[in-house]
């Protein structure tokens, strides 16, 4: 039964390390290959019961572990300066790129609450393939890089109350159920982001104990138990690991990403690969044609912010091009919240896989082109 | 005296960077966890890295002595000095170079420009004090140290092959 178990987990993990490895020989993020290869592995391989349990809750660490980290890569200080600078930047893309969704949602028909969780997933950039784009070809340095972090900031705070409002609506029920279930998600998210915020320092300080192994026991325990109280308290366990991510800060905050970060590796592509698994591959393709378009629009879109935000620091056309190729690129976020929104609207799966797959080639080819692409560009928007 | 710019760069730390005197800009970003990312500004566009190497902080230190740190205040954010008469930069190689391929002594930098070369950045490794036998590739980058004209003739030389 055990031999069986590990048999299959080892050839799903082995399938993994071979498109990541592909992904890396072409340059690319290795997000949706692993969505691609869960939709292969679905359709050649049967899954026992327990090897299918183990990947859908190794899937829902997976969720965890990425909001905790994303937590953890900033300080409460950061946040606050950030918004503060960023807010008219921050707008428009709000503006620009939620809206896309919405319209998509209503045009195909679906149930409005499944336009704002379209919404959500055009809105949100990969701060996770943004980062590693700047990271891996030596952008860091570069005059637009700050513009580009500075919306992944504002997204990922804006989805840190994104998540819990959706999540209370999801539940469903009456309007005073609706409302009282919002009110409740909003509340203990308040409550949580202030104490974060205030007496961060305090549970850094606690936890932060000499030894590595007590260390990693500590901060993976408190992470799940905050998850699972979050969840119970129908506020969504992911937005409960990224209050602690965020309410973790100095030593202790660098120490764990240190440690937790290969855990979130294993288990974030165990999360895109089991979202692969469970796509209806008969609806995808339905959905090829509003994916490509919703892709192109919001490409445009998502494109025109980073342009728009870097000119305004001052950048050069080439630097104004990167910064929005950048960050057309839609990843993690998407799918998370497409998996939130699966019951209510089958769809919104195939949906969201095909359009990252699309979003996630785009960014990073176009970005290749901007010495030849981007005068033209600045000729037409006038830069 | 030199400007220092200084821009948080929200999850990786922060970016210390001036416009050099010899038109590029030069930088360094402290990242969160002590590594050091030194970069230098492409010439043609200004606001992308031509070079950036990452040093850990030990490296780093090395570094900054080897430009002068130990007589010059460490900390980042600070005025920083700059020696009289003594200029630096790093000149990257282009395939188009005359020198391509070519031993280093065909250039015959310190006599035409009066700069030295002080060393010949190979892959993100460095080679230090290359002799005149030293082959150069395109891709390479020279770091040369001389007078301030000296360092502006010895890039016209490398990319052209005439110091005027």
């Amino acid at each position: 039964m055990l031999g069986r178990l590990f048999l299959e987990l080892g050839t799903v993990i082995l399938a993994l390390a071979l498109v990541g490895r592909a992904a890396g020989r072409l340059g690319i993020t290795p997000i949706p290959l692993y969505l691609m290869a869960g939709i292969g592995l679905g359709t050649v391989m049967h899954l026992d019961d327990t090897a299918e349990k183990f990947i859908h809750t190794g899937a829902e660490i997976g969720a965890i572990l990425l909001l905790f980290i994303l937590g953890l890569e900033y300080t409460s200080d950061e946040l606050r300066t950030n918004l503060r600078a960023n807010r008219r930047i921050g707008l428009l893309d709000l503006a620009l790129n939620f809206t896309p969704g919405v319209v998509a949602g209503a045009l195909l028909g679906l149930p409005p609450l499944a336009w704002v969780l379209l919404g959500g997933i055009t809105y949100l950039t990969s701060s996770g393939i943004a980062s590693k784009i700047l990271s891996d070809l030596g952008r860091l340095g570069n005059r637009e890089t700050p513009t580009i972090l500075a919306v992944c900031v504002i997204e990922d705070v804006v989805m840190a109350f994104y998540l819990p409002v959706v999540a209370a609506l999801l539940i469903g029920g009456s309007l005073l159920t609706v409302g009282v279930n919002l009110a409740l998600a909003l509340t203990a998210f308040g409550v949580t982001f202030f104490l974060a915020m205030r007496y961060g320092h305090v549970l850094s300080r606690v936890l932060n104990v000499p030894s590595d192994e007590t260390l990693l026991l500590g901060v993976l325990g408190l992470v799940l138990v905050v998850a699972g109280a979050a969840d119970l308290l129908k506020v969504s366990a992911a937005i409960g690991a990224f209050l602690v991510g965020i309410a973790l800060s100095g030593e202790v905050a660098h120490r764990a990403r240190a440690q937790i970060e290969p855990l979130r590796d294993l288990f974030a592509a165990v999360f895109f690969l089991f979202f692969g698994l469970q796509l209806d591959l008969a609806a995808v393709p339905d959905v090829l044609l509003p994916a490509a378009l919703l892709a192109l629009v919001t490409a445009v879109t998502k494109f025109l912010v980073g342009w728009h935000g870097a000119a305004q620091a001052g950048v050069q056309s080439r630097g104004r091009f990167r910064a929005g190729t950048t960050l057309i690129p839609r990843g993690e976020f998407s799918i998370l919240i497409a998996g939130l929104g699966l019951g209510l609207a089958p769809v919104l799966g195939p949906l969201a896989a095909v359009y990252v797959l699309l979003t996630a080639i785009i960014g990073p080819v176009l970005a290749r082109f901007d010495a030849a692409l981007a005068p033209r560009v600045a000729r037409v928007l006038g830069g | 005296m030199v400007r220092l710019e200084e821009t948080s760069l929200p999850g990786v730390g922060m970016r210390y960077d001036f416009d050099g005197r010899f038109g590029k800009r030069v930088g360094v970003i402290v990242h969160r966890d002590g590594r050091r990312e030194m970069f230098v500004s492409l010439r043609e566009d200004p606001d992308a890295c031509a070079q950036s190497i990452t040093l850990d902080e030990g490296e780093a230190e090395v570094v900054a002595d080897l430009l002068g740190g130990s007589t010059v205040s460490r900390r980042v954010g600070q005025t920083m000095q700059d020696i009289e008469g003594l200029a630096m930069d790093w000149l990257p190689l282009e395939r188009g170079s005359p020198f391509a391929g070519r031993a280093l002594g065909d250039s015959q930098m310190r006599t035409r420009t009066g700069t030295s070369v002080v060393a010949v950045m190979r892959a993100g490794q460095a080679v230090p004090a290359p002799g005149p036998e030293f082959v150069l590739e395109a891709g390479d980058t020279v770091v040369v140290v001389g007078t301030a004209g000296g360092v502006r003739r010895a890039a016209r030389l490398l990319s052209s092959g005439a110091e005027h």
